[in-house]
């Protein structure tokens, strides 16, 4: 009997076969399904939970923070500066049918720091990391280095897993500030130039629409706690996702290929869909 | 090399070096059909996601009232545990995935003694291998390493176990994104307190034993290595610990004639010097005879042979024959 072609572990289950064909093939992929999710919920809770266990692989954890954060600043800075250009352009033309281009300030803090500072960095990184590291742990599985890690004595998630997770945890919201950051400032430089905002008065309404998200704790504007959270959890999907489908690469070169795609598909989606829910509770949090 | 003669009887079809009661009438224990052991599959690449004791017992349920098998009891009193003096006991394992893989397969290494495993491509002989370092657990029949039954072990105390075995892999599964000194130094770092200088002596005392200069391959990196190289350092690092047992997948496939010498009498020298018991799993029978005190000959899903390699070129049986070829 066929099993879903995604689980590591296949389930046989003598008992179906009094089902007719069709519903027993079904009846294997729908477990195998239910299969994959349950195997990707350990290994996320486990990846979290190692962070606290010893040993703790630091220098790992370093190494990943370079691998992950660092190396991913260049894309970040160009696909941010980019869209912030893009989203001045276009919004300037709406705004000035109402005559409203002093506002065009608020729009691009709003929607950067809000949502494309988050997904856009998200989708760029789950690209460029997501692939890097299913690629990686992929080909350790099928050269045997990962039975070799477990037969000299290491559990594999605490040495891979743990540390990669961990740094795309710290990473993301950072690249996501610097993103946010330099979309606004492509923002500024659309508005100067194009649309005859001048600097002061642009940056001035940036403040104006981060404090109108209200404050938690005095100090802390509602509008970083929602415009963090989100790389936070996304640093979470892109890792935790690109290690299970490494791990459960076979098949050779062309399962590492394969497992390469799933990955970058799996956490974009993920993550634009993740986002959706968020916000939804994010507002529901924060709004009045 | 056996220190007392056993009992071979060599049939076709059907040959364990524990013959069962019907042939020599000492009474054994059966493994019961649905005795079950738990955690079926203990594919430890994505142990942590295959989860905790509990969260097995949990599948194993699951497991048991879809085939609808009454729930396993506990087995009963240890009448007979592993045999003594072994160091490796296969105990009438099965194992199986979409297909069998390994039905009713028994065998045992004493201390010092070097088991060849041969059989065709495909017949479980690496599966065998992962048995015994319990990275697969048996769908039925136990795994004694020194005497503890390994296949009731948590994934932590199975670690543990791991650390008196060295494997060599197939390609040597060398961790490509370390230099040859920081792989051979890698379960040093893991399992001992050894300072930096008593690292670099042990890794260099390590490549000396296998023929490799030190000071020529320590910072190279895995890709950089031939393939008899690599399978070198796979060795000192799978002995780098000391182990009382050494596995072997493959040693020497894939190796010109005078490297596979090479490798075959640095397995013989582990024997020799460190008294290592070692199984290894090979296709290459020339350096089989000359390495084995036994050789298992694994054919559909069973041992079918299991002496010294005298017996095997004296046997008459047909596979036999035709497996040695015109050796």
């Amino acid at each position: 009997m066929p099993s879903g072609g995604e689980a590591p572990a296949a389930i046989t289950s003598p008992a179906s076969s009094y089902l007719p064909g069709f519903l027993s093939t079904l009846n294997d992929a729908a477990k195998a399904k239910v299969l994959s999710v349950q195997e990707y919920a350990t290994l996320a809770w486990n990846a979290l939970r190692f962070i606290f266990a010893r040993p703790f692989y630091g220098g790992d954890v370093v190494q990943q923070m370079d691998a992950i954060g660092v190396q991913s600043l260049g894309i970040v800075l160009l696909t941010g500066f980019f869209t912030g250009m893009v989203l001045a352009l276009q919004s300037s033309v709406q705004l000035q049918t109402f005559g409203a281009t002093p506002y065009i300030g608020r729009l691009i803090t709003g929607s950067m720091i809000r949502e494309l500072g988050p997904v856009l960095a998200g989708l760029m990184v789950a690209g460029r990391v997501g692939s890097g590291i299913a690629a990686q742990i992929g080909s350790m599985k099928v050269t045997e280095q990962i039975d070799a890690l477990n037969t000299l004595g290491t559990d594999p998630i605490k040495k891979l897993v743990t540390p990669r997770v961990l740094a795309a945890l710290i990473m993301l919201p950072l690249l996501t500030v610097i993103n946010d950051f330099v979309g606004i400032l492509g923002g500024n430089v659309i508005a100067s130039l194009y649309v005859g905002v001048p600097s002061g008065l642009y940056w001035r309404t940036v403040w104006e629409q981060i404090a109108s998200g209200g404050f938690s704790m005095r100090y802390i504007p509602n509008d970083f706690i929602m415009g963090l959270l989100k790389p936070f959890v996304f640093g979470g999907i892109i890792s935790v996702t690109a290690c299970y489908y490494g791990l459960s690469t076979t098949g050779g070169t062309e399962g590492v290929g394969t497992s390469t795609t799933r990955t970058v598909v799996a956490s974009s989606v993920a993550i634009l869909v993740v986002d959706y829910f968020l916000t939804q509770f994010l507002l529901f949090l924060f709004t009045p | 090399m056996a220190d007392e003669p056993r009992d071979q009887t060599i049939a076709p079809g059907g040959t364990r070096n524990r013959p069962d009661a019907a042939l020599d009438g000492e009474p054994r224990r059966r493994i019961e059909d649905d005795e079950r052991v738990p955690a079926r599959r203990a594919a430890d690449a994505t142990r942590g996601a295959l989860g905790t004791t509990r969260e097995r017992r949990v599948r194993q349920a699951i497991r048991d009232e879809l085939s609808s098998h009454a729930p396993s009891d506990r087995p009963l009193a240890e009448e007979e545990g592993p045999a003594s003096g072994a160091v490796i006991e296969l105990e009438r394992v099965h194992l199986g995935f979409d297909r069998p893989i390994l039905e009713d397969v028994s065998f045992l290494a004493q201390e010092g003694e070097t088991i060849v495993v041969v059989g065709e491509s495909g017949t479980g002989k690496s599966t065998t291998l992962k048995l015994i370092l319990r990275l697969l657990v048996p769908d039925s029949g136990r795994v004694y390493i020194d005497g503890q039954d390994i296949t009731q072990l948590s994934f932590n105390e199975a670690l543990r176990v791991r650390q008196k075995m060295g494997m060599v892999f197939q390609g040597a599964a060398l961790f490509d994104s370390m230099s040859v000194y920081e792989n051979v130094a890698y379960p040093l770092r893991e399992h001992t307190a050894l300072s930096e200088e008593e690292i670099e002596e042990r890794v260099r005392e390590k490549l000396d034993f296998v023929d490799l200069d030190p000071d020529q391959v320590m910072d190279k990196l895995p890709s950089e290595l031939s393939g008899g190289m690599k399978k070198r350092v796979g060795i000192a690092r799978g002995m780098a610990n000391n182990p009382e047992i050494m596995l072997y997948d493959e040693p020497t496939s894939g190796l010109d004639p005078l490297t596979t010498g090479t490798i075959t009498r640095l397995i013989m020298k582990l024997q020799r010097e460190l008294s290592v018991t070692s199984v290894v799993v090979s296709h290459d029978i020339r350096s089989a005879f000359r390495m084995a005190s036994y050789i298992a000959l694994l054919s559909e899903r069973r041992i079918t042979f299991f002496g010294t390699p005298e017996e095997m070129t004296g046997t008459d049986d047909p596979y036999i024959r035709t497996f040695l070829g015109g050796f």
